[in-house]
Parts: structure tokens; C-alpha cells; sequence
């Protein structure tokens, strides 16, 4: 499987993206904002942590309108698969890939901290190693993690089974307890969660592997 | 010409900045601060007879996220 981890000035966690990546048998390039071109025969596409653009305007919308970020729209109307974990996750929704917005966490502080998720569904290339249902221990660490929709939204989300994750104890005002969602073709995860923070014991927890190693072998069968 | 973006919260979207601030307003003493809605404003200094039509798309296109925000334009 071919991933490309996408690097914009703030973003800080495109390593562990890498590292977690590579862990989990992906071959592994990192691509630069300002690259109008994503490498060749690429299947997946990660958009990382961190605080692109300082955060200007909006989280993410600076980040949205970059080069790099037209091609991966292209690669997710191709079909590819794309992972926006935090910043990465609010990239996306600025992007339209997945639906919604982070809007700033209900109790105005940021949050630092391991929190529970609730599987919501195995139909993904994402969540298909884990049993739906099961709660799974994953860091978080944003301070705009508050998803909103419309009522529309959260309704076709739930009607069509797109809910990847919410948090068992909501920590920071989402709607629904959302914590990740899948685009309508379920290539696309946003999640503010972060899968490649949780990926050894000694980390605290090694939950996200399963996220990783489901995705990477999906994939590498195409 | 210069215009004047101002972008606010949509009603019915919950302002958690806009409720901190009411708080502390009420905690300095002021009373009859009904609600507090905290938005943005952006001034765009542009080029004499800058289509309006093209304003209004850097708002769609970057300035505003149509999801939850919604703005008002005003050109001097």
C-alpha cells in the first residue's frame, strides 16, 4: 500500500503519521503543501495533526485552499482513501470531503487527554479490525474538536451508517458525541481522535494499531 | 475601496465564547446582558471597482465556512 503523509507549515504530527503508517507495512512518502501532484499510484492519502497555518481564520481553511489539498480532493473523488485525523479532520470538513465543522471545544479549554470511543460501525476500510460496539482508549488533544452539523446532517450520518466514532464521555460539546465521520463512500475518515498516538502499550494505549493495520492490508489487496 | 466582511455565528449555532464572555460580564457586575454572540470582522483593502460578485466568492471560497458561519458585506 501507497500512503502519502501531507506536511503544511504547523503541522506536528506528521512523523508519528509516518511512523504509524510504516509500522503497519504502508510504503510511506511525505508530500509538501505547495506540490500541485500527489506521487504516482498512490492509495492513500493522511492528513495530520497539528496546527496548520498557526490556525489563522478558521482551523483548517488556510490548509483547505493549499495546492496539495486540490489533489487530494481529486484523489478522494477518485476513489482514493484519506485519513484527516485533528487537523487533519478539520482540513477535510473545510474541504467538503466529510460534512460538518469543528467549532471551538464547549468548555473553551483545550483538551489533553485519553478518552473512550464507541466503534459505531466495522463497514470501513478504517474500522474493520475492531468489533462494532466495543470502546477503544485513544488520545485526543485539540482545542476545536466541538463537531456540528445540521440536523439533516446528523440524520443522513446516522441513516447511512457513517458515524466511525463517538466519545463515551463527550468531552467537548460535539454534537451526537460525534468523534469521526465517514465521507458518503466511506473512503474518507475525519476523526479528532488521535489512532497514531495510541499505537504501543507503552504509549498508554495501542488501540490504534488495529485502525492502521485494517487500512493497510484493505488496501494493499487492490 | 475597502470592504468590510463581518462574520458571525449563525443563529441557532451554539457560541461557547460568546456564553464565556456573557458570564464574565456578569461577573464583573453588569446585569441584563441577555446573550453575547462573538463573530469576526475583515476588512479587505481592494482595487478600485473590484467586482462585488467577486467579494462575495472570496467569502464562499475562504472567509466564511457556510457550515456554521454567515456574513454580511459592506463596501466603502
Amino acid at each position: 500500500m501507497r500512503a502519502a503523509v501531507v506536511v503544511f507549515p504547523g503541522s506536528n504530527c506528521d512523523r508519528d503519521m509516518v511512523v504509524a503508517l510504516r509500522q503497519s507495512g504502508a510504503d510511506v512518502a511525505k508530500v509538501w503543501h505547495k506540490d500541485a501532484d500527489l506521487p504516482q499510484g498512490l492509495d492513500l492519502v493522511a492528513v495530520p495533526g497539528g496546527f496548520s497555518f498557526g490556525d489563522y481564520l478558521r482551523c483548517g481553511a488556510i490548509a483547505a485552499q493549499s495546492p496539495i489539498c486540490r489533489a487530494v480532493v481529486d484523489h478522494a473523488n477518485r476513489g482514493g482513501y484519506v485519513l484527516g485525523v485533528c487537523n487533519g479532520f478539520q482540513v477535510l470538513s473545510e474541504t467538503g470531503l466529510v460534512p460538518g465543522a469543528l467549532m471551538r471545544n464547549s468548555g473553551l479549554k483545550f483538551l489533553c487527554k485519553t478518552v473512550g470511543l464507541t466503534v459505531e460501525t466495522q463497514d470501513s476500510a478504517f474500522t474493520a479490525a475492531y468489533s462494532q460496539g466495543s470502546e477503544i482508549q485513544v488520545p485526543i488533544a485539540h482545542h476545536d474538536g466541538n463537531y456540528y452539523a445540521t440536523e439533516d446532517e446528523l440524520k443522513a450520518l446516522d441513516s447511512e451508517d457513517r458515524v466511525a466514532f463517538r466519545y463515551s464521555d463527550n468531552p467537548n460539546g460535539s454534537m451526537s458525541s460525534i468523534a469521526g465521520v465517514l465521507s458518503a463512500n466511506r473512503r474518507v475518515l475525519g476523526m479528532m481522535p488521535h489512532p497514531e498516538r495510541a499505537m504501543d502499550a507503552q504509549m498508554g494505549s495501542a488501540d490504534g494499531q488495529a485502525l492502521f493495520r485494517a487500512l493497510v492490508g484493505q488496501t494493499t489487496q487492490a | 475601496m475597502k470592504a468590510i466582511v463581518t462574520v458571525m455565528l449563525k443563529n441557532g449555532v451554539l457560541d461557547p465564547q460568546g456564553e464565556a464572555v456573557k458570564s464574565a460580564l456578569g461577573g464583573l457586575g453588569f446585569s441584563g446582558v441577555n446573550s453575547v454572540r462573538q463573530g469576526k470582522l475583515i476588512e479587505l483593502d481592494l482595487a478600485e471597482g473590484t467586482d462585488p460578485a467577486q467579494i462575495d466568492e472570496m467569502c464562499n471560497r475562504l472567509l466564511v465556512n457556510a457550515v456554521i458561519e454567515s456574513y454580511q458585506l459592506d463596501i466603502t
